[in-house]
């Protein structure tokens, strides 16, 4: 079961390639990130990746999609997702009318039931697709964990062997590997059979300097100075206690957002007054708004929490 | 299944060999080839493999005659590594990571493909496929420091002494010339330096955030204040202590502050000062880190590997005891917690709308027969909603243990809407309602602390009374205890020999739904000295010890 199906030549070189060839498409892989990447590539194993909304685990898969010159096919996850949705479904309404037709020409049962149940009746979802393309594909298997316990059992068979098994056609293979990736937002614990079968990569918030480097990289017309501040800003309210800490897509609105108003400096005032951009939860802003404006008066906090009322989000 | 032994023999064999025998297996392959470009490889042709060797010489080719004998020995005598690696699974299993076999063998096959000597990678490459969870990284990490600490470059502690002090001495150099003279003559070389030089070079190279200097610091600083001595029976925690204290590092941390205030060209507004300070206290845990890699560096190198993974062998996040954790293992448990309540909450929702399959639904199955031509081939059915508990917490939030007070306030809390109505209660020897403190809030870390500090629940001398304290639970609000009602009652029973008023639980149980007794003390306590759960658990449906986030977790789960 560890046994990659025929590995076709190797997408890529070494680490450090992998890290910049990412790089060239804006995505700025730190080498844990780059290793799993070459890790799956080499060894033909899926990677599970985990961490808190907003940090880049979708973006991953497009970015290694984009370099490997691989079509991306996408599951979406969501309750209730089953195998007509995600697998295969056979389309029955076809199915009917090919019965109701055939009626008339007296054909053998034998042939209409051999005819029914072909190719031609076979509805490809997502999962099979990417194991029937020929062409290079990438599979990304978005918030995995949003689908109940039980049909994670579906996806077992693609990630270990790479095939489905249908009843009356008999068993799929991939024609070749393709990159499998999950995501997972964590809420709920995953069973062991999925995370035995994959890689396991953790993506949290990038350090200082990486997620300088990628605000440099997104918003375009950004000055060095700038971008500097806003990752030391987002870092140091990232240390708060928070209910949700400012994920790198809502730095890079912030950086744009700063751009737009066209600051400069960024001070304490325009740090709270756009503070809504970062932060989702009016107890955080509160929170943030306080802490940035610590060495001032008190009535400068009082302040700060009446002005932190105009923002408030509906919901 | 035979593939898990044929991939265990072909990392054993690897192993043993160079490991470009590792792409014999993952370059048997017919003719597709996409974007693989290697150089020089030719493709379709029986020969043609993608060889990990290669990619390990060409990674990081041997600088000095010690290191190329060393890799040497890792390459050639690859049964160490094997062997190694297999202790540090065992010791990964003993502190509670569930490994399996299969993984134990990606493992193997992963470390094959990528070179040996980049730390990084091998770290990575043990982790990704070792450690499935992600509050588990912290345990691997340290599991692996210890195992592998002596292993690698920059690491090697023979003629470590020298080569630090070469280090040393460069970048001391490097520094000088870029400062033209600035540092008198002397410069210090290693030991000659006197502490005060030291402490200069230490500002310098944080002002700086120059890493390589920082870490040649740290080990200099090991060196001159932690006073290890070989065999010596202190934990590694003693040295840290010494080497800081000498440090003082939060004197440094002020006198940074204070530079930074004097270079800025106006004065620094107060987000500024903050971010400096951020800033600055970043590079300072960076040292610390440093310092404490370094001492249990010199500890392994002391006592051996399976000493020291034992010793500073730290339980899970949830297999932290609640009455015992230390303030670092208090903010994991903290950090533990949201991610916790939200999977929580979201087992308990699908559970609540998964439970059972209700009447059918005539209208949306006629609605949904429309796509078969009205043949009703999928029935749907009314889920029912069943009712939602009502809670009642009274948790005894003295000394001994209000820390476990706090986690289940905030899980229950958390959890609420998971609940008709949350009503919080808190105790010493008085008690005092604190389900406000909780309300129209969003926060309830805040909420929590202030039950802490604004409950009244001190009634005669601060000390735990419980039967007092449920006389006038009892009194007060037993009149709102009705059949939908589930008490939770929190505490560790010790009445500090106080007279039990059991009768009150008894009362309780008669009118409420259900009454659960959460202890956190470990059960084999439980009836000695003070303790007289036994008296009150005689009237209740339930009690469970409740000693950490992993039992109490299981408990709320079965209370909904």
């Amino acid at each position: 079961m560890t046994d990659p199906a025929s590995p076709d030549s190797h997408r890529f070189e070494s680490v450090p390639a992998v890290r910049e060839s990412l790089a060239k498409v804006d995505y700025l892989a730190d080498d844990g990130i780059a290793g799993i990447v070459y890790l799956a590539d080499r060894l033909g194993k899926p990677v599970l990746v985990e961490g808190p909304a907003g940090t880049g685990k979708t973006q991953l898969a497009k970015s290694v999609a984009e370099i490997s010159g691989a079509r991306l096919i996408r599951l979406q996850c969501y309750e209730g997702l089953d195998e007509s949705k995600a697998l295969y479904e056979w389309n029955y309404k076809k199915q009917l009318l090919r019965i109701q037709a055939q009626r008339n020409d007296g054909a053998t049962w034998d042939d209409v039931e051999e005819d029914i149940f072909s190719d031609e009746f076979l509805l490809t979802r997502p999962l099979l697709e990417a194991i029937r393309a020929e062409d290079p594909v990438v599979l990304l298997i978005d918030e995995v964990d949003r689908v109940e316990v039980e049909t994670e059992a579906l996806l077992l068979e693609i990630l270990s062997d790479y095939q489905v098994s249908i009843p009356e056609l008999g068993t799929v293979t991939a024609n070749q590997v393709p990159l499998v990736f999950l995501t997972s937002n964590n809420t709920r614990e995953l069973s062991e059979a999925l995370k035995r079968r994959c890689l396991f990569l953790h993506v949290d918030y990038p350090d200082l300097d990486r997620e300088r480097e990628i605000v440099l990289s997104k918003v375009p017309g950004i000055t060095e100075n700038l971008a500097d501040q806003v990752a030391r800003i987002v870092r140091s309210i990232r240390q708060l206690e928070l209910k949700k800490p400012p994920s790198v897509s809502e730095t890079l609105d912030w950086a744009r957002t700063l751009l737009l108003l066209g600051v400069e400096q960024v001070d304490a005032a325009t740090a709270t007054g756009t503070a809504n951009i970062l932060l989702k939860y009016q107890s955080d802003i509160a929170r943030a708004t306080k802490e940035l404006e610590q060495d001032s008066t008190l009535g400068g906090d009082a302040a700060g929490a009446g002005a932190a009322k105009p923002w408030q989000r509906n919901g | 299944m035979g593939e898990p032994g044929d991939v265990d023999g072909n990392g054993r064999g690897d192993a043993a060999s160079p490991p470009g025998a590792g792409g014999a297996d993952a370059g048997i392959t017919a003719g597709r080839h996409r974007q693989h470009a290697a150089a020089g490889t030719v493709p379709g042709t029986e020969g043609r493999r993608v060889d990990p060797g290669a990619d390990v010489a060409a990674a990081a080719r041997p600088r000095t005659v010690d290191e190329a004998n060393q890799r040497l020995t890792e390459l050639g005598a690859g049964v160490a590594l094997t062997e190694l690696l297999s202790g540090f699974i065992v010791e990964l299993r003993t502190a509670g990571l569930p490994v399996s076999l299969t993984e134990n063998l990606d493992a193997m096959a992963a470390i094959q493909h990528i070179p040996l000597d980049d730390r990084d990678a091998f770290k990575y490459a043990l982790g990704a496929t070792l450690v499935k969870n992600a509050s588990h990284w912290r345990v691997f990490e340290t599991v692996f420091e210890v195992y592998f600490s002596l292993r690698g470059r920059e690491f090697a502690l023979t003629d470590e002494q020298a080569e630090a002090m070469g280090d040393l001495d460069d970048l001391l150099s490097e520094m000088q010339s870029d400062q033209q003279g600035e540092q008198q003559g002397a410069g210090g070389v290693g030991d000659s330096m006197t502490p005060e030089e030291l402490a200069e070079m230490l500002m310098r190279a944080l002002s700086q955030n120059n890493e390589a200097m920082l870490k040649a610091l740290a080990r200099q600083a090991v060196r001159r204040y932690a006073g290890m001595e070989p065999g010596r029976p202190v934990g590694g925690t003693y040295y840290l202590y010494r080497t800081l204290r000498n440090l003082d590092l939060d004197g440094v941390m002020d006198k940074l502050m204070q530079q930074a205030r004097e270079q800025a060209p106006e004065p620094l507004t107060p987000l500024e000062e903050r971010l400096e300070h951020d800033e600055y206290e970043a590079r300072v845990d960076q040292l610390r880190k440093e310092i404490e890699a370094e001492i249990r560096r010199r500890l392994v190198a002391d006592r051996g590997v399976e000493a020291m993974a034992r010793t500073l062998r730290k339980p899970l996040p949830e297999d932290v005891d609640f009455m015992h954790a230390s303030r670092e293992e208090m903010a994991s448990l903290r950090k533990a917690i949201y991610p916790l309540t939200r999977k929580l909450a979201v087992r308990l929702a699908r559970k609540r709308r998964h439970g059972r399959k209700g009447p059918l639904d005539f209208r949306s199955t006629v609605r949904h027969s429309l796509s078969t031509g009205g043949v009703p081939i999928e029935p749907r059915f009314r889920y029912p909603r069943p009712s939602k508990p009502e809670i009642f917490v009274v948790a005894d939030i003295s000394g001994s243990v209000a820390s476990f007070a706090r986690f289940t306030l905030h899980l229950v809390y958390a959890i609420s809407n998971q609940f008709s109505k949350v009503r919080a209660f808190v105790f010493i020897d008085g008690i005092d309602e604190v389900t406000r403190l909780f309300e129209g809030t969003e926060d309830i870390g805040e909420a929590v602390h202030r039950v802490n500090t604004e409950a009244d629940v001190i009634w005669v001398d601060g000390h735990s009374d419980y039967g007092h304290a449920f006389e006038v639970f009892w009194q007060r609000y037993g009149k709102d205890v009705g059949p939908k009602t589930t008490v939770l009652l929190l505490g560790d029973a010790r009445n500090n020999y106080h007279a039990t008023q059991s009768w009150v639980v008894k009362e309780m149980q008669h009118r409420a739904r259900h009454v659960y007794w959460l202890n956190p003390e470990p059960r084999s306590y439980w009836d000695t000295g003070d303790s007289i759960i036994g008296e009150y658990a005689t009237h209740c449906d339930g009690v469970f010890e409740c000693r950490n986030l992993r039992q109490l977790e299981r408990f709320v789960d079965h209370l909904v």
